[in-house]
């Protein structure tokens, strides 16, 4: 199998960046190293390509109610130009991915994980049988992403763009003229700080890419994408959630709502969420040394009781953490104890608060 | 980085230096630079005895964990303490300050089995 190619890819190679597998993608996981990354990030601003990211736009008279129809989450409470996160579930409740709905003047664009983008994307037309007037479009092809994020990202995209950037708020957006070309810039991001992503063509997402770089921002590869993520207590699909598990299982609770129309897993998801669930996402602090990554089983009282989904170093708070599913049978509280097993050996870990660390982004 | 001449290195990136009956040894800098920067290091009990190729060591990344191999058979004699608290030390001088473990060698001639430095270059530049 070929490997898909952003329209980056030829500036990651000149940039000297690692390249790895991701999602059916040929994607840089690092550039000059993860630490430095990940710290430019926190501390100044860092940019990201995101273009391998899919893109679905759900455009007819019916697009709003078959958008509710497939999201817990309600976006008939969408302005134009606002955004919403959401899990996309089944009907049994479990998730197929998670997404972001731009509501946009004639259409709902949703922007789902690159490797799901197909499975995704197969569901959905899926549901559409039933809505006579909706046009659902995989639309991945047109779009590039850049994401620019850290307390720097502001500063950094303003000169490029026309428009007041002081004006979007968290979750919204602006059509806006970047570098004089249109694009879709939104207050979003998946590292905890402040920042924007912006959609555009692929041309301009290349010219965009090399003009933030000569501005003083900093290329970010995956792997710092990744422990920024986990830092912010943020769920990556493939570890805090997949085909087994519920948004409210996974700590996503708030983004399941009553809405008087019907959707996909709603009877479960809304008695879940009265009742709660057999297990629960927790955030775990090593008090012994040791990595525990995904993987991991997770001990309660000397009882096999669940599993890490990630964990790492967190390169901001200098501490072993990971993010770990567990029984709701046993009440657990910050600061308790429990063990994890790392290759044979039981290991000291307590139980600390989600998120693990809050940046500058402004909620 | 350059390979130290008189040390010795195995196909798996570790390198031994020779300090008499014991080999000190580490990984190379070419399997620092694979793995990234390096959060943790799990080194062996001193006193346990080890068969040349034997996982006994682990250093790991941020991404991911990787097993580190005996060169040679041996008693565990001495392990760096420093990498408990600076395993960057290993990013940042894999080849003397980054060390991991010094071995009572047993077997001598399995170090026939190791690369010298040219033959690990060769070996790492068909990567």
């Amino acid at each position: 199998m070929t490997l898909k190619k952003t329209p980056l890819y030829e500036a990651h190679k000149r940039l000297g960046a690692k390249m790895v597998e991701f999602g059916g993608w040929e994607m840089p996981i690092q550039y000059t190293s993860i630490l430095d990354e990940h710290q430019a990030v926190r501390t100044s601003a860092g940019i990201f390509d995101v273009s391998h990211m899919g893109e679905i736009e759900v455009s007819g008279p019916q697009a709003l109610d078959f958008v509710q129809k497939l999201i817990p989450n309600d976006a008939s409470k969408l302005a134009v130009i606002q955004v919403l996160y959401s899990p996309l579930c089944y009907e049994n409740g479990t998730t197929v991915d998670d997404l972001l709905v731009y509501r946009l003047v004639d259409k709902f664009l949703l922007v789902v994980n690159a490797a799901n983008t197909d499975k995704d994307f197969a569901w959905i037309q899926n549901n559409v049988s039933s809505f006579k007037n909706v046009n659902a479009e995989n639309r991945s092809a047109a779009y590039g992403q850049i994401a620019i994020q850290g307390p720097k990202a502001d500063a950094t995209l303003r000169p490029l763009v026309e428009c007041d950037l002081s004006q979007i708020k968290y979750y919204w957006s602006v059509q806006a003229k970047v570098l004089g070309e249109s694009a879709l810039v939104s207050r979003t991001g998946y590292t905890g700080e402040d920042g924007f992503e912006v959609y555009a063509s692929p041309q301009l997402t290349q010219k965009l890419w090399d003009t933030l770089i000569s501005a003083g921002a900093k290329p970010i590869g995956l792997g710092a994408r990744d422990t920024l993520r986990f830092e912010a207590g943020l769920a990556l699909y493939g570890h805090e959630l997949n085909e087994q598990t519920t948004p409210i299982e996974a700590g996503l609770g708030w983004t399941v709502k009553e809405k008087s129309s019907d959707y996909n897993g709603k009877a479960i998801l809304l008695q879940q969420k009265r009742e709660g669930t057999k297990k629960k996402l927790i955030g775990l602090k090593m008090v012994d040394a040791g990595v525990p990554r995904q993987g991991v089983k997770v001990f309660v009282h000397g009882q096999e009781s669940g599993v890490v989904t990630s964990g790492m170093k967190s390169l901001t708070l200098d501490q072993f953490l990971a993010m770990a599913f567990v029984s709701t049978n046993t009440s657990l509280k910050p600061g308790d104890r429990l063990e994890v097993e790392i290759r044979g050996q039981r290991k000291i870990a307590e139980l600390v608060k989600l998120p693990f660390y809050r940046g500058s982004v402004k909620h | 980085m350059p390979y130290p001449s008189e040390y010795r290195y195995s196909k798996e990136h570790e390198w031994v230096k020779l300090e008499g009956a014991n080999a000190r040894m580490g990984i190379t800098d070419f399997a620092q630079h694979e793995l990234g920067d390096v959060v943790y290091v799990e080194l062996p009990k001193v006193g346990r005895k080890v068969k040349q190729h034997e996982s006994f060591a682990v250093v790991e990344s941020v991404k991911a964990a990787s097993e580190v191999y005996a060169p040679v058979s041996g008693e565990v004699i001495e392990v760096n303490k420093k990498l408990e608290n600076q395993p960057e030390l290993i990013n940042k001088s894999p080849h003397t300050e980054g060390w991991m473990v010094v071995l009572r060698i047993d077997t001598p001639k399995e170090l026939d089995n190791l690369l010298t430095a040219a033959d690990y270059e060769k070996h790492i530049g068909g990567k």
